[in-house]
């Protein structure tokens, strides 16, 4: 059985929805439909610190509702895993292992990219505020953290996609530094 | 009749003189140097230490349940700051952001000389390039959010590889910024007492502190929970002392009632207790004498075996009031007395002191009391004597023995399986953990293994041990035991370590770090060679010049610069001063959950071959367990040794084969069917049911001796035995409802020992109708 992001279902979805506007509610329900996968990731940062952006790339590995890996092979391996409420980091043979509830920021920063993987808008509305344009094949979702704390660390995270699947995710962070990951699904193999 | 016993009453007063002088020069100690062996080895010195004062010995846990999380944070911050003002602590931690990030500053302050990486190789060109290399690609990681504001400061990442090396020591979980166990369900705090943990009275003064401080917080459901060490001192010195008091006060009450009514005088019974008072002092002063030290477990076991003291006067008396002589009877008595002393002169080569000391105690005090009622008491007797006639109770006893005598087969059958018992489970027949001897209950040590896991503050179990002349040469062992510990680790045979040189370096150390960091304008230098092909400017990197060059003339780091961080903590703990110079500890961390170290033998050729001059690695528990083994099984051969000792003055006195088996058969048959029972019960034997044992041979001899000599004891004899023998177990049995381990070992053995060896004692002996012609 071959493992696919978009399943024919939500083929069918999508078409019935492209006659209307593409709704915030229409977006959360094809989101909370993706199956979940693996996909490429590039990761470029752009850091005013330095004349040059820094990449990375790797695999992105998801499972509905709260199971993300982000695995870097360039330009240092390491490994993080979102799993719940915890939080794991290897890197260098070496593991940290947080738990979210302890760290509020980085949850909430965390919890921006799997509430809106896993399609949940009303956990997404508890913490940001979410803006919605473009169509059903290339909507962008802005949100902007509610949270003072939060938002002297990150202004404001653009997520785009095409249906049920999220292609890009840009932070925008307070000072001005930039990154933007391109997500591109794993090809069937 | 006159002349003699008032030269004896002089005398003994002059002796009680003696002994009380003695006894205000006599040192008491409750601390673990009982259980310090007298030529201990250098494991067993640095074990009793780190019960005693060892910062482990220190840490108090506190935890508060109850309420909601926020509720719980709160107390937590305002119990803190309560305590830490309070003389009783040294240092309180609740893991609040603050002091994290006090002790973040400090260690980005002082990176350069903390840091191991800091070396020439790390600031020449190509070092320079591949360190600031490695910390532009971490940016492009998620956790690079920390070393951006860094990285203009620190390109070669010094602070988060110290920050790395913290965070492997395990931080506890935490909820509203301060620590709580896992599950949040409850906040924590760690506590460090300035009282040593052997300092009981220190340690009860801690522990109400932190009740107090708590009280005004109690408001709602939340609820505090203390342990450590001190706290378990300062509950197992509660529990003792009312139980010591209830139940020494309800037997006193019974024996007291019991004696009354066989003496009918208030005065004989107070006269009752001269010989065995004057043999405790008597005990008390000679282990003083000869010890210098009085261990106060000495005086908990003695002062029980001085209990056989009472029965002396209860002979006497019963006897004196007769018209008959005595010379028939103390003979008796006499080879009692010399019986119990030859099992207890066995206790005196004991490599264990509190072992030695009882023995000590125990025989100059019997020999006392003996002494005392045989030549002072007759002196304060009333002209006559107004006791109870017993013999119409020892009448019907004399008459019972015929029927008793028919359960001898019986009795001997099972006093056989008593002992195949025995021998089948000699291997778990004894208690070899130390443990076993602690009054700490099974939910206390629950709830303290469950904060200390919670505050990732594990027992420490294994140790390595680096000894030197000075404070900064211990740091210095330390040091160079590391690259054997991390080859170790790197093995994954321990899962890490700790070490006071984390926090402060030695002195040739920090020298040599200093001595790594270029001046300003060869860095300026190097910087722009080693820069090439990197995306970052120099220009951008003006604080780290800056920085390098203050750390070039900073004076070297104190444990006083320490003082406003978490880290001094450490160091205290993990660098300690001793009599002969110091010791730097060295916790090593399980790689397993279970706490155990996988190879510990290869852990131990590994620490003898670093070639670091004192440094030896120590298994505390496999200590404390060969030392508690080592002490059970020398009590055993010593115990061993004074039953042959008797059984030979028994053979030597009684001249007869015959009626040393009758003395012999009960004690043994006694002991053996204790000890069969505590097996049935599923009550493994410690050192201190031994001393239990030794005490039924002690006080059954008396009873098995009267047999022995007069076939079947006449009336009188009988029922003073009976109501000696219903004192012993009234005094002893009551003590087995302990929850105290030591009291109720002893009160388990000898309670039900006591009565069975007189049963015994009068099932075996021969009946007077052999004896007697036809």
């Amino acid at each position: 059985m071959r493992r696919r992001l978009l399943s024919a279902l939500l083929l069918t979805v999508a078409a019935l929805a492209h006659a209307e506007d593409w709704t915030l509610t229409q977006l959360m329900a094809a989101l909370a439909a993706n199956p979940g996968g693996r996909a490429h990731f590039v990761e470029r940062k752009d850091i005013a610190l330095l004349d040059a952006p820094v990449e990375a790339r790797g695999e992105l590995f998801y499972r509905p509702p709260d199971h993300l890996e982000r695995r870097t092979q360039t330009p240092q391996p390491e490994t993080l895993i979102l799993d719940g409420e915890m939080l794991t980091l290897e890197r260098d043979g070496r593991r940290l292992q947080l738990s979210l509830a302890e760290r509020p920021q980085i949850a909430a920063f965390t919890d921006s990219i799997r509430r809106t993987l896993a399609g949940d808008r009303h956990a997404l509305e508890r913490a940001y505020r979410l803006t919605l344009s473009g169509e059903a094949a290339l909507w962008t979702l802005r949100l902007v953290p509610d949270d003072e704390a939060l938002r002297e660390i990150i202004q404001q995270i653009t997520i785009s996609g095409n249906q049920g699947e999220v292609r890009s995710i840009a932070i925008l962070q307070a000072d001005g530094d930039r990154s933007l990951m391109t997500i591109t699904p794993e090809p069937a193999p | 009749m006159s002349r003699r016993p008032r030269g004896a009453v002089l005398l003994w007063l002059a002796g009680l003189a003696v002994c009380l002088y003695l006894l205000t020069q006599a040192r008491f100690t409750a601390d673990l140097s009982a259980f310090l062996p007298q030529t201990p080895s250098a494991e067993q010195r640095l074990l009793v230490e780190q019960l005693r004062d060892g910062p482990v010995s220190r840490l108090l846990l506190i935890g508060i349940r109850g309420g909601e999380a926020i509720e719980r944070a709160a107390a937590s911050r305002t119990l803190a700051s309560r305590l830490q003002h309070a003389p009783e602590f040294v240092a309180v931690a609740n893991g609040e952001a603050a002091s994290a990030e006090a002790d973040q500053q400090w260690l980005f302050e002082q990176r350069y000389l903390l840091s191991p990486a800091v070396d020439a190789e790390r600031f020449s060109v190509a070092g320079l390039h591949r360190a600031i290399q490695a910390s532009i690609e971490r940016l492009s990681s998620p956790a690079g959010l920390l070393l951006k504001q860094l990285l203009p400061r620190d390109p070669t990442g010094e602070t988060l590889a110290l920050l790395d090396a913290l965070a492997a020591r395990g931080q506890p979980a935490s909820r509203e910024g301060v620590w709580s166990t896992r599950d949040g369900e409850q906040a924590l705090l760690l506590a460090t007492t300035r009282a040593a943990g052997a300092d009981t009275d220190g340690q009860a003064a801690a522990v109400e502190r932190v009740r107090t401080a708590f009280a005004p917080l109690a408001h709602g459901a939340l609820q505090l929970e203390l342990s450590g060490p001190g706290v378990f001192a300062v509950q197992a010195r509660a529990t003792i002392k009312s139980e010591v008091e209830r139940l020494s006060l309800l037997a006193s009450a019974l024996i007291a009632a019991l004696l009354l009514y066989a003496y009918r005088s208030p005065r004989l019974l107070l006269l009752g207790l001269l010989p065995m008072a004057s043999g405790a002092l008597a005990g008390i002063a000679a282990v003083a004498a000869g010890f210098g030290v009085v261990h106060g477990i000495t005086l908990g076991f003695g002062i029980t075996l001085i209990g056989e003291a009472v029965d002396y006067a209860i002979y006497l008396f019963v006897q004196s009031a007769r018209s008959t002589s005595l010379a028939g009877f103390w003979p008796t008595v006499r080879l009692g007395v010399l019986t119990s002393v030859c099992g207890f002169a066995a206790l005196l080569p004991a490599q264990f002191p509190g072992l030695a000391q009882l023995g000590a105690f125990s025989l100059v005090g019997l020999l006392t009391a003996a002494l005392v009622t045989r030549h002072v008491l007759p002196a304060l007797l009333p002209a006559t004597l107004q006791v109870r006639d017993l013999s119409p109770l020892g009448r019907r006893l004399a008459a019972a023995l015929p029927a008793l005598r028919r359960l001898r087969p019986l009795l001997l059958l099972l006093i056989a399986l008593a002992a195949g018992l025995l021998y089948s489970r000699q291997s778990t027949l004894w208690q070899h953990e130390l443990a076993a001897l602690s009054p700490v209950s099974a939910a206390d040590q629950a709830l303290d293994a469950r904060l200390r896991a919670a505050l990732g503050a594990p027992e420490v179990r294994y140790l390595v041990v680096a000894r030197a002349a000075s404070a900064d040469a211990a740091l210095h062992a330390a040091e160079r035991l590391a690259p054997t510990l991390d080859a170790l680790q790197a093995q994954g045979l321990i899962g890490g370590y700790d070490s006071a040189a984390r926090y402060l370096p030695s002195l040739a150390t920090q020298q040599a770090r200093r001595a790594a960091l270029p001046d300003t304008a060869t860095l300026r230098e190097r910087l722009q060679a080693a820069l090439a092909g990197l995306p970052l400017r120099a220009e951008r990197l003006d604080g780290f010049l800056a920085d390098v060059e203050a750390s070039r003339q900073t004076p070297p780091l104190s444990r006083a610069d320490l003082a406003d961080t978490s880290f001094a903590l450490a160091v205290d703990a993990l660098l300690q001063q001793r009599a002969d110079g110091w010791q730097a500890l060295l916790p090593l961390h399980a790689p397993q959950a279970d706490g155990r170290l996988p190879d510990v033998a290869y852990l131990r050729a590994a620490i003898a071959a670093s070639g670091v001059d004192g440094a030896r690695f120590i298994d505390l528990k496999h200590e404390s367990d060969a030392l508690y083994a080592g002490y059970v099984d020398e009590a055993i051969h010593l115990t061993l040794a004074g039953c042959t000792a008797i059984a030979v003055l028994l053979l030597i006195a009684l001249r007869s084969p015959r009626a040393w088996l009758q003395v012999w058969l009960p004690l043994a048959g006694a002991t053996l069917l204790v000890g069969a029972g505590l097996a049935l019960a599923g009550e493994r034997l410690t050192l201190l049911h031994l001393i239990g044992l030794l005490l039924i041979v002690a006080v059954g001899s008396n009873y098995a001796l009267f047999f022995a000599r007069a076939q079947t004891p006449d009336a009188t004899t009988l029922a003073s035995l009976l109501l000696a023998n219903l004192t012993t177990m009234l005094g002893f049995g009551l003590l087995g409802f302990s929850s105290v381990p030591v009291l109720h070992a002893i009160g388990v053995v000898v309670g039900p020992g006591a009565p069975l060896a007189l049963l015994l004692a009068a099932v075996l002996s021969s009946p007077a109708t052999e004896a007697e012609p036809a």
